[in-house]
């Protein structure tokens, strides 16, 4: 549906450029917002990039929308080539208004001098002369989306007297209205506040899979991509550096980055010592770790172990012989969250951070045992 | 045959697309825009330097030999640079004052502040000048004969330096008094107050926080006021002439009114002029930019409970009353009060007993000043409307387009703001002299004056208010899939209404007083308000000027409230 080819946007670091007059070569000044980013979103699935702020999120989104001219590589919706510059080929580039794609942005950008009807109204009324509607449709159409978002009472009232939860759903019933093949997401849940947030993401989760639109969603909360998306891609200056279904990214992270971002993880270093099969042993300097990996590493090959605070059982007892991979230790701190616990333990010169029921509460000082379920463990590359 | 066809109709094809994409309204109106305010900001400057530089012989310092070989060209310079510091330093002075008791004290008569900072605005320069002869010139001054049984005749002169630093400081203080406000504004309190916290006492926090903290408000209001008064042409023609004292200024227009007037000369001096402002207004930018990097703006700083004056209340209060009765009362009741005389004199019964509408009757009958009015409102009507169109397209330009040597429309658009309004009507005059186009001795001279004096005001209001506009409106706009005009018509142009709205009131009150440029520029059958009350003053008709002067501020008066009524309209549907 959408597939996007090598695409490269840089800025001018200008303000770089300014202080450090240095700067050898124009080269080094520029700024690689997007760095060579591929990648085809399926029909009808909602994609997901995400990363850190300043990762490029916006930039790829804004070359999708026409608002950003890439410097190369190319973009296509359908079989509608958006933007080329293929060496050889002609280039294109449509611009952004003639592109019919769908957008709703961070601020919602809802005009604050139109009503609500009129906000709807516009991409309708804009259209070239041949192809707009009439009056009639144009309010039909417009009264039949502002009813799918449950604003069709409020039609008449000025864009900006709506709460956020409302104006969320004027944008994006603004950005649906023409029936776009693609709709493109920049954060838009990042202005509400927490409680609001949680339920206007499964409210978009159910237009988006209901209308079953095409949907390249930007955001840098985790939690986010993991509950809405088909497929994310983690980025990271400039280039996606995992790109997978929500469980894959979540259970078995490329780098330590993307275990980094994706939730919360403990990191162990050491060396692979022994392998049978998929079954690694591997040496760290508080004691040994078995585990499952896939990967094919040869011995000797530096690695971190990813530790998940959920992968680790926390117990007063031994079982030592009876499982594979128990580390002794002492509790530090604990910490109550409500729905988990989380105790801190130190174990020789590591400190993990465990998370398990809130039943199983241990006070500081005590002396613990740590089990790692080898199947859990997630062995990942040193970058 | 046949095969050749495709390629040439395609490289045909090419060409066309070319030139229908720059045929689109988007590029026509950007470039004409473009195109217009290099046009204004330029060529009077380049006709400046030619006619200064050049006469038939070719290249020339001539003009500047004259100019300033004058042996009293020493006393002319001295007495500019006192003017303009003095009126400076006095606006400052009263006008900082003023809006730090207003922001940051309990004085009472808050009130009163609004009053005194908005209607100086409306009282054209020239009637403030002349109403201060009225209340202060030692042969009829109102407040000469006042006080004359206890300190004798003549005891006020504002014939002097002094009395010209006097009326243009007051003019400029209500300036100050806003920037400073803003500046007090925009200060977060809690720097103050955790001085405060610290032990200092209230003289020891306004000495050490405030004032270092608003010094780069102070220093750059320092030099556009001396800039200002620099520029001034009606205090000294009108103060200074009578006794001998020259500015730049008034003696550029007496060198252009000598016969022959020398060109040259004066084209020499208005270059000296030309320098010194620039001087000012790059140093004023210079500290403006610097003053930047310790921005005490915070957004959420909270009102601190204002300071109690205590004892010193009434004192203050008594000051502010004073100060509204020398910038507001006094002028205007001085004005209405020889708008009813039959010839000028102090107040007595015999006078009150005299006084009746005949000057204003009167007013009727002369066909100039009804001339005079349509043509100011039609001049103020018209450069305000030219000016705030150009200026919106212009902001775009220079805020949102990516276009490359963007920034030379803002440069360009800010040019004017250093060319002294005299300086600016001899340029003119040299180009429309020369032009065959039939302009010089028409009113559209005028209008090519006040839209390149008004236009770096214009450019101000449509880019602050272009910056306040998200560029996500626009993109949205793109995307739904309008066109660059549709995007402009229906979301920016509504959106920026309010600021555009304010700088047209702006400019309409600043060109419907003008008389700096248009002096030089008017022709008979041309006059505005200013150069008629300008003219009847030089003929000794006091009283009928007098009343022209009330008409023309009541103008300007019901002008601005409409303006403000049509606005508070449009700023309602915004919220
Ligand atoms: N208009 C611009 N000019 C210069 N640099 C920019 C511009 N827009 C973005 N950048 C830079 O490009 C990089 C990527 O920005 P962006 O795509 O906005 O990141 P994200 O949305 O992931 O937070 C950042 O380093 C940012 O500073
Ligand atoms: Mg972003």
């Amino acid at each position: 549906m959408l597939r996007i080819n090598n695409l490269v946007k840089t800025f001018d670091g200008e303000r770089r450029r300014r202080r450090d007059s240095r700067a050898s070569s124009a080269q080094e000044a520029r700024v690689f917002a997007v760095n060579d980013v591929s990648f085809n979103v399926e029909n009808g699935q909602l994609f997901t990039l995400l990363g850190p702020s300043g990762c490029g999120k916006t930039t790829t989104l804004r070359s999708i929308a026409g608002l950003e001219r890439p410097d190369s590589g190319t973009i296509e919706v359908g079989d509608r080539v958006l933007f080329s510059t293929n060496e050889g080929k002609k280039s294109v580039n449509v611009p952004a208004n003639e592109r019919g794609l769908g957008m709703v942005f961070q601020s919602y950008a809802i005009w604050p001098h139109m009503s609500v009807f009129d906000n709807v109204a516009f991409p309708l009324q804009v259209k070239k002369r041949g192809d707009r509607l009439g009056r009639k449709e144009i309010s039909e159409r417009v009264m039949r989306v502002l009813e799918t978002m449950e604003l069709a009472h409020l039609a008449d009232r000025q864009a900006t007297k709506l709460s956020g939860g409302q104006q969320q759903r004027l944008a994006l019933a603004r950005a649906l209205v023409i029936e776009p093949p693609l709709l493109l997401l920049d954060e838009p849940l990042s202005n509400l506040d927490a409680k609001l947030r949680e339920s206007l993401r499964y409210e978009l989760k159910r237009v988006q899979r209901e209308l079953g639109i095409t949907s390249v969603y930007v955001t840098h909360d985790q939690v986010e991509a993991l509950a809405l998306s088909n497929a994310i891609a983690v980025m990271r200056n400039g280039n996606i550096v995992q790109l997978g279904r929500p469980r894959d990214i979540y259970e078995n992270p490329n780098c330590r980055f993307v275990a980094e971002f994706i939730g919360t993880s403990n990191f162990v270093s050491g060396n692979v010592v022994a392998k049978d099969g998929d079954r690694y042993t591997v040496n760290t300097i508080d004691g040994q770790l078995a585990l499952d990996s896939a990967m094919s590493l040869p011995l000797g090959t530096d690695v971190i172990v990813s530790v998940r605070p959920e992968v680790l059982e926390v117990s007063t007892t031994s079982r030592a012989g009876e499982v594979p991979n128990e580390w002794k230790g002492t509790v530090l701190t604990r910490a109550y969250l409500g729905d988990s616990l989380d105790h801190v333990v130190g174990v020789g010169k590591h400190e993990l951070r465990t998370r398990g029921n809130p039943s199983t509460s241990i006070e500081p000082g005590t002396e613990v045992y740590l089990r790692m379920d080898p199947a859990k463990l997630v062995l990942v590359p040193v970058d | 045959m046949t095969t050749a066809s495709p390629a040439v109709s395609a490289r045909r094809g090419a060409t066309l697309g070319w030139l229908r994409r720059l045929g689109t309204p988007k590029v026509i109106i950007i470039v004409v825009v473009a195109g217009l305010i290099g046009y204004l900001a330029l060529v009077p400057l380049y006709y400046l330097i030619w006619g200064t530089f050049f006469d038939a012989d070719g290249f020339t310092l001539g003009g500047f030999a004259r100019a300033y070989g004058d042996p009293r060209v020493g006393d002319m310079i001295g007495n500019s640079l006192w003017f303009a510091v003095g009126s400076a330093v006095l606006s400052l002075v009263v006008g900082t004052a003023l809006a730090y008791l207003n922001v940051r004290t309990d004085v009472p008569f808050k009130g009163l502040f609004f009053a005194a900072s908005i209607i100086p605005l409306i009282i054209p320069g020239i009637l403030y000048t002349i109403a201060w002869i009225f209340l202060a010139s030692p042969d009829i001054g109102l407040l000469n004969k006042a006080i004359e049984p206890i300190l004798g005749p003549g005891f006020f002169d504002i014939f002097t330096v002094w009395g010209m630093v006097w009326v243009e400081g007051l003019h400029l203080s209500p300036i100050v008094f806003l920037l400073m406000v803003a500046a007090f504004r925009s200060m977060d309190p809690s720097l103050e107050e955790s001085a405060l916290m610290s032990g200092a006492s209230r003289w020891q926090v306004f000495r050490r926080v405030t004032m270092p903290l608003t010094r780069p408000a102070i220093v750059a209001a320092v030099l556009v006021m001396v800039v200002r008064s620099l520029e001034s042409f009606e205090v000294p023609a009108l103060l200074g002439l009578q006794n001998g004292i020259y500015v730049f200024t008034s003696r550029i227009y007496f060198v252009l009114r000598s016969y022959p007037p020398d060109l040259a000369a004066a084209g020499a001096l208005a270059v000296g002029l030309l320098v010194l402002a620039l001087i000012g207004v790059t140093i004023s930018n210079l500290v403006g930019r610097s003053g930047k990097t310790y921005q005490t703006v915070t957004g959420k700083g909270f009102r601190p409970r204002p300071m109690e004056l205590g004892k010193w209340r009434p004192v203050m209060g008594g000051v502010i009353v004073l100060y509204f009765f020398l910038t507001v009362v006094g002028p205007l009741f001085v004005l209405l009060y020889t708008s009813l005389l039959k010839f000028y004199q102090a107040p007595s019964a015999e006078a009150f007993a005299s006084m009746s509408l005949d000057n204003y009757r009167q007013l009727f009958d002369i066909s100039d000043a009804m001339t005079a009015l349509k043509n100011s409102l039609a001049l103020g009507l018209g450069s305000a409307t030219l000016v705030m169109i150009l200026m919106a397209v212009g902001a775009w330009i220079v805020v949102r387009s990516r276009i490359p040597g963007r920034q030379l429309v803002d440069h360009f658009s800010f040019v004017p703001l250093v060319i002294p309004g005299l300086v600016l009507g001899l340029a003119l005059s040299f180009v429309y002299l020369r032009s065959p186009v039939p302009i010089y001795g028409t009113i559209f001279i005028l209008l090519i004056a006040y839209c390149t004096r008004y236009m770096p005001y214009g450019m101000r209001y449509a880019v602050t208010s272009m910056h306040q506009i998200s560029a996500e409106l626009e993109e949205s706009a793109q995307v739904s899939g309008a066109s660059w005009w549709q995007t402009f018509r229906r979301v920016l142009l509504p959106l920026l209404s309010p600021g555009l709205l304010a700088g047209w009131i702006y400019i309409l009150v600043v060109s419907f007083r003008e008389l700096s440029s248009s002096i030089l520029l008017y022709s008979p059958g041309n006059e505005v308000l200013s150069i008629l009350i300008f003219e009847q003053y030089e003929n000794g008709q006091f009283t009928v000027l007098a009343a022209l002067g009330v008409v023309m501020v009541l103008t300007l008066a019901v002008l601005v409230i409409i303006a403000y009524k049509l606005g508070a309209k449009v700023g309602l549907r915004q919220d």
